[in-house]
């Protein structure tokens, strides 16, 4: 177990004057045994970063240290980490305990240990029945679980996850993800885990690092980057459906954009008038969408209960009146929060 | 549609057997005249069955005993001969590709692809075009009349490293990550994951050049001169030695025959072994 520092970690591709930063200058500390969670859009540089931690990338200026060692120049084997890929990475040809066994074999573990600990991990993961199977016998939440088990076996300082639930299918993942909590209460490892997807970032993660276009825009617990994002990109990404940034909503002061979240807008006898433009019926709620014409017009989503209401009909005029204290307010030109109404102290 | 038209099946399969005999039967020729003395083959019209002189004509033919004017070189000896130098041209050409291919596909070093493109063209030109100065430098070594001047100049191949590199191409990347995580270096990648996920390709490509290392006629004519180290192609055609005296026949089918039986067992042998791998879908 360990900690992990990253120090103005860049990374460019190309050389000289061509030459593309993709990550700028990103630094962060994670705890020992902290469970991080790297989240973004598609190309927004997070699986690099894990990468450059990993040692598959090179690193263009800055410092990666595990613990107290810098390992900019070690290769991802000397690193004591393990990783665990999107496509379960598993040697085809080879039986479930040899594809464990395989990284030990290497480092000259002797045989007895490779064969405890493989066992420990395999009752762990509850894949024990199939050690002599071959990979392309087993499901792909099976694979992803001998995956993990390759990683538990190594018995690393930190975990490293590719976005290992990209490819099961919805029931899978929201089993494996549990799975992956249990193992991080069990094992206590620091873990890096990279995902798009920011159910599994809001779920798994003790902190976050919220990234776009190679820059770290927060870095916090989920609530922390749910209740106070630090910017129009953080508050627009995490919550599903997304916080609503409205860039003239009454009484906010010039160059400022008005985020309030859809379960924070109540219907109201007066106050801002939406016309219904369409009904989502998602089950337990519904989202409805309606356009508040104010000088701009801007649109606007609101969850409402099914119980409490009649599903209103489209073209229908309805009225909402925000929380007062669920308002947050962004800088229209940086798009940084603001911590007031008006002019930044 | 054929299957639905009676007549069409029919007619598909009349073509089907007519082709299998067209190619057979040749074959077949060969196998009972090998059977037969020399006096009833050359009588017209040569009997269609076998007869019954099957083990001596093979002995004869395997222990060089045949009589008759052309060369009396024991098949037998050939035929170890050319089993040595087929598997050597075999092996060494899959050992040689496999590491060529691995260095093509997963190094960078300065001139990578200059290389594999003049490695490339030069092989694409037929050895007959290449012979001479081959010869003479094969000749300059003291290669002559040995197992490595058999087998050397014709060790080196261009679709067996085309073929791996291809095949090497689809590997996917990330195993290659999940080898370099576990520790593994190059060489140790290439011996646990790669030569055990080729074992397919390996297998049809030692079919090929098997068959290709047992059939060289040309080179091995340049380069042996003695009688021992004839392989048994060239021993057929010594066989035939045409003018006036008497031809025996018989041990001559009796040594195609033979010459016939390691290529074959060869193709039925592999052929298990790449179905087998071809059925495996891998992830």
């Amino acid at each position: 177990m360990a900690s992990i520092t990253l120090n103005n970690v860049t990374k460019r591709y190309g050389h000289g004057k061509t030459a593309t930063p993709v990550i700028h200058g990103i630094s962060a500390e994670i705890l020992d045994g902290e469970f991080v969670v790297i989240v973004g859009p598609s190309g927004c540089g997070k699986s690099t970063l894990l990468r450059m931690v990993a040692g598959l990338e090179e690193i263009s200026e800055g410092e990666i240290s595990i613990g107290a060692r810098v390992v900019n120049n070690l290769e991802p084997s000397e690193r004591d980490i393990a990783m665990v890929f999107q496509n379960y990475a598993l040697y085809p040809h080879m039986s479930v305990f040899d594809n464990m066994a395989y990284g030990l074999k290497i480092a000259k573990v002797p045989v007895d240990e490779i064969k405890t600990r493989v066992d420990k991990a395999a009752k762990i993961l509850e894949i024990g029945p199939f050690l002599q199977r071959k990979p392309r016998e087993l499901s792909g939440g099976q694979r992803q679980r001998v995956a993990m088990g390759r990683a538990i076996v190594r018995q690393p300082q930190v975990f490293l996850f590719d976005e290992p639930l990209s490819n099961l299918d919805a029931k899978l993942r929201a089993q494996t993800r549990l799975e992956i909590q249990k193992l991080h209460r069990e094992l206590g490892i620091t873990s890096l885990f990279v995902t798009h997807d920011q159910v599994e970032a809001m779920t798994l993660a003790q902190r976050m690092i919220v990234m776009n276009a190679g820059v770290m825009e927060q870095f916090g617990t989920p609530e922390e980057v749910y209740t106070r994002p630090a910017s129009t990109f953080v508050a627009g990404f995490m919550g599903s459906p997304p916080m609503n940034l409205l860039k003239n909503a009454p009484g906010a002061t010039a160059n400022t954009i008005t985020g309030v979240r859809p379960e924070h807008l109540d219907i109201a006898s007066s106050g801002w008038a939406l016309q219904v433009e369409a009904v989502e019926m998602l089950g337990a709620e519904r989202l409805v969408y309606g356009r508040w014409a104010h000088g701009a017009g801007d649109e606007l989503v609101i969850i409402r209960n099914e119980e409490s209401h009649a599903v209103p009909t489209l073209g229908s005029t309805l009225h909402v009146t925000p929380r007062a204290d669920k308002l947050h307010w962004f800088d229209a030109s940086t798009g940084k929060r603001r911590e007031s109404n008006g002019s930044h102290p | 549609m054929v299957e639905r038209r009676p007549f069409l099946t029919m007619l598909s399969h009349a073509v089907l057997i007519l082709g299998v005999l067209v190619v057979a039967f040749p074959l077949y020729l060969t196998f009972v005249a090998s059977t037969q003395t020399s006096q009833a083959i050359v009588q017209t019209p040569m009997p269609l069955l076998p007869g019954g002189h099957l083990i001596e004509n093979y002995t004869a033919a395997w222990n060089g005993t045949g009589g008759g004017s052309g060369s009396k070189a024991p098949v037998g000896q050939m035929m170890v001969v050319s089993l040595i130098s087929a598997l050597i041209i075999a092996i060494g050409k899959i050992t040689i590709s496999l590491l060529s291919a691995f260095a093509i596909v997963y190094f960078r070093f300065p001139g990578r692809m200059f290389f594999f493109w003049a490695i490339f063209i030069t092989l694409m030109l037929p050895v007959e075009v290449r012979i001479g100065p081959t010869y003479k430098v094969v000749s300059d070594l003291g290669m002559l009349n040995s197992y490595a001047g058999l087998t050397i100049p014709l060790i080196a191949s261009a679709t067996a490293t085309f073929l791996f590199r291809q095949f090497f191409l689809t590997v996917p990347e990330e195993l290659v990550e999940a080898a370099r995580m576990d520790g593994a270096g190059p060489m140790r990648f290439f011996k646990d994951v790669l030569v055990p996920l080729s074992a397919t390709s390996i297998a049809a490509l030692f079919v090929i050049q098997f068959i290709y290392g047992w059939n060289q006629y040309l080179w091995p004519l340049l380069v042996t001169t003695s009688e021992d180290m004839y392989p048994v192609v060239i021993g057929i055609k010594r066989m035939i030695s045409g003018g006036d005296s008497e031809m025996q026949w018989n041990i001559v089918m009796a040594t195609a025959v033979l010459a016939m039986i390691p290529p074959a067992l060869v193709v039925m042998l592999m052929q298990k072994w790449f179905v087998k791998g071809l059925v495996d879908t891998e992830k």
